[in-house]
């Protein structure tokens, strides 16, 4: 059965090759795994009512209601309200918003540009930049990760909130806490680049001696062309199965820091605050559905992402399959 | 065993240096943020005056680089400074005693993740094609995904609210119910991850010539796959013991405040909340010193069980 699947696959390979870039046919065979197009459904959900929570949410995330407050659901508050009468599917509407943007802008900065340059360099130069990123990459992977973010967290926010150029940034984004968001992924970008680096730099140290890396030098390639060309393309799918599986750290970690208190600031809705409020003894004693409800979410996208990034290594590494 | 001497002596030369940086990069920062411990500890109504004999005592008031100096030379001389919250204590007597505890509870943890991680990984790797492989594997997939700031506050629901099996928190050793809680909250995120490389190293030994030798000999399947699988698919698992560690700790940190756990995550929450400069830095430390420690001696220990392995220059990662 699973052999006859198999053949399928490789006989469709086959003739749509022609046709088909690689990641185009690795895509096609995702689609193909039910459990991840599940996943994919419900990220794609997750970052549409994050994009769109000013238009998907109901009430706003601030908006109080203090004659019914801790109400269970009803039609008027399909998850109910929290201590302060606040719509809780609205907050948490809103406060997936806050997950989409951090996720978004650490996968791009430290998963992307940051642990692709560094580990493209370290690999194809050798010598001493590759001694020098890679020693820098020990002393982060040294450091006690999650501490040290809370401490980059804590001490540095009323600098940069001090920031000029943040104020008129934050007015031209319309975004609030702007300089929350900017620390919040600055420093998870400072860790988040380790150990993505050492994969593709081990990588490119084998692809390296390849004959058709030889053969693009001796044509007279430069180190771009031969670094962007011919070496980018080959480790594509490493780089893609590695953010696909930090993604929920990622988002993890930014709700604990908020958890913490020292990520994302009230009044703009998080997770980790509405973790917080929900995971106090007596909160849980009377009203355990204000933890249950965003625990629930946080949950699911987590392991969303997880089951994505599984079935994203099963089809884009040839050596699981 | 060739060339594993010069690696080692290489690895052993660089973890100083490592940790000299590490320990400026946490220095730095600490002393970089608003809010210095003396202010936080005199509270709202403290006389300017006070304060700055406090931090010419303290040395507060030198420039970075001398602080960082005599912070490094005191160090060097087994010194880790003096704790600013807990009057009277040095940073030793506070960390040492509630890393026992903190090293307790991650052995216990350590156990259930690898002594359930294991026989779920082989079995997930033999039931390979039927649904018991993805279905054993998602669900421990799952357990991974829901963060200790769930997971912890919901044990206390079902477990203590509203069944009143275990006790609310504490510590009173690892053979009391106060551990149920902690060290379930700090196994379960492992198990996934232990799981999966046991199934994937178990499916490759399946595959082997000796396995089907054995099979063809007509032993009993129990020992085909305890003594010529399992055990050669143990091998590779020593590598994943220095990441657990690290899930361990972040866990931890969260485990022992959420619970009131004596221990150096509670520690290290506290440190920072109260900025005791000496308590985070003499933390992150002892902890970076912990881990580079563990990772050679993992390595090392690699080398040994697995004569196979051989480390060359450019090994060194």
């Amino acid at each position: 059965m699973a052999e006859a699947e198999a053949a399928v696959e490789t006989l469709d390979e086959v003739t749509l090759g022609a046709r088909h870039s690689p990641l185009g046919l690795a895509f096609r065979r995702l689609l193909r795994k039910k459990i991840a197009v599940l996943a994919l459904a419900f990220i794609a959900v997750f970052y549409f009512c994050g994009l769109f929570a000013p238009l998907v949410a109901p009430r706003s995330y601030t908006a109080q209601d203090l004659d019914h407050v801790f109400q269970g659901p009803s039609l008027a508050h399909p998850l109910g309200t929290d201590s302060l009468g606040r719509d809780v599917l609205s907050r948490v509407i809103w406060a997936s918003r806050t997950t989409v943007i951090v996720t978004v802008a650490t996968l791009v900065t430290g998963g992307l540009v940051l642990s692709v340059s560094l580990g493209l360099l370290a690999g194809y130069l050798g010598g001493k930049v590759d001694t020098a990123i890679m020693r820098v990459g020990d002393v982060f992977f040294g450091l006690p990760g999650l501490p040290m973010l809370i401490l980059i967290n804590a001490t540095l926010k009323p600098r940069v909130v001090e920031q000029a150029w943040i104020k008129t940034l934050q007015d031209w984004l319309r975004v609030d806490g702007l300089a929350d968001y900017i620390l919040i992924f600055g420093s998870l970008s400072l860790f988040a680049w380790v150990g993505g680096a050492r994969v593709i730099r081990s990588q490119i140290l084998a692809l390296r001696e390849t004959e058709y890396v030889l053969a693009a030098r001796a044509m007279g390639a430069s180190t771009w062309r031969v670094i962007f060309q011919h070496l980018l393309p080959n480790v594509s799918n490493i780089i893609i199965v590695g953010l696909s599986a930090s993604l929920g750290a990622i988002a993890g970690t930014e709700i604990a820091l908020t958890w913490f208190g020292v990520g994302i600031h009230p009044p703009t809705p998080s997770f980790g605050a509405m973790l917080f409020e929900g995971g106090s003894i007596r909160t849980l004693q009377a009203h355990p559905q204000l933890l249950l409800v965003p625990g629930a979410v946080v949950a699911a996208l987590i392991f969303a992402f997880n089951l994505l990034g599984d079935a994203l290594t099963d089809v884009l590494t040839p050596r699981a399959r | 065993m060739q060339g594993i001497l010069p690696y080692i002596l290489r690895r052993l030369l660089w973890a100083p240096l490592i940790l000299l940086a590490v320990s400026f990069i946490a220095f730095t920062i600490t002393r970089f943020g608003p809010g210095d411990p003396i202010s936080v500890a005199m509270g709202q109504f403290r006389d300017p005056e006070a304060l700055a004999r406090v931090r010419h005592e303290k040395g507060l008031d030198k420039p970075l680089l001398d602080q960082y100096r005599i912070y490094i030379w005191n160090v060097l001389h087994g010194d880790l400074g003096e704790s600013l919250s807990h009057q009277g204590y040095s940073v030793s007597e506070v960390i040492f005693p509630k890393m026992w505890v903190s090293a307790q509870l991650g052995l216990v943890a350590l156990i259930i993740t690898f002594g359930v991680g294991i026989p779920v990984g082989i079995l997930a790797a033999l039931k390979q094609g039927s649904w018991m492989d993805p279905a054993s594997i998602s669900t421990f997939l799952f357990f991974q995904s829901v963060p200790v700031l769930v997971t912890v506050p919901v044990m206390l629901l079902v477990f203590v609210l509203k069944l009143h099996w275990l006790p609310t928190g504490g510590w009173e050793g690892i053979l009391s119910k106060h551990i149920v809680i902690p060290a379930l909250a700090l196994s379960l995120p492992g198990i996934a991850g232990v799981a999966r490389l046991m199934r994937a190293t178990t499916l490759d030994v399946l595959k082997e010539d000796y396995v089907r030798t054995a099979r063809a000999k007509g032993l009993r399947e129990f020992t085909v796959v305890s003594q010529h699988v399992a055990r050669n698919a143990l091998l590779p698992m020593t590598t994943i013991i220095g990441i657990s560690l690290v899930t361990l700790l972040e866990g931890a940190f969260f485990t022992e405040t959420l619970l009131g756990l004596p221990g150096i995550g509670r520690l290290a929450f506290e440190s920072v909340t109260s900025r005791d400069y000496d308590v985070i830095l003499g933390l992150t430390l002892v902890l970076a010193t912990a881990f580079i420690v563990a990772n050679i001696v993992i390595d090392i220990a690699y080398t040994f069980i697995d004569p196979r392995v051989r480390y060359q220059r450019s090994a060194v990662t």
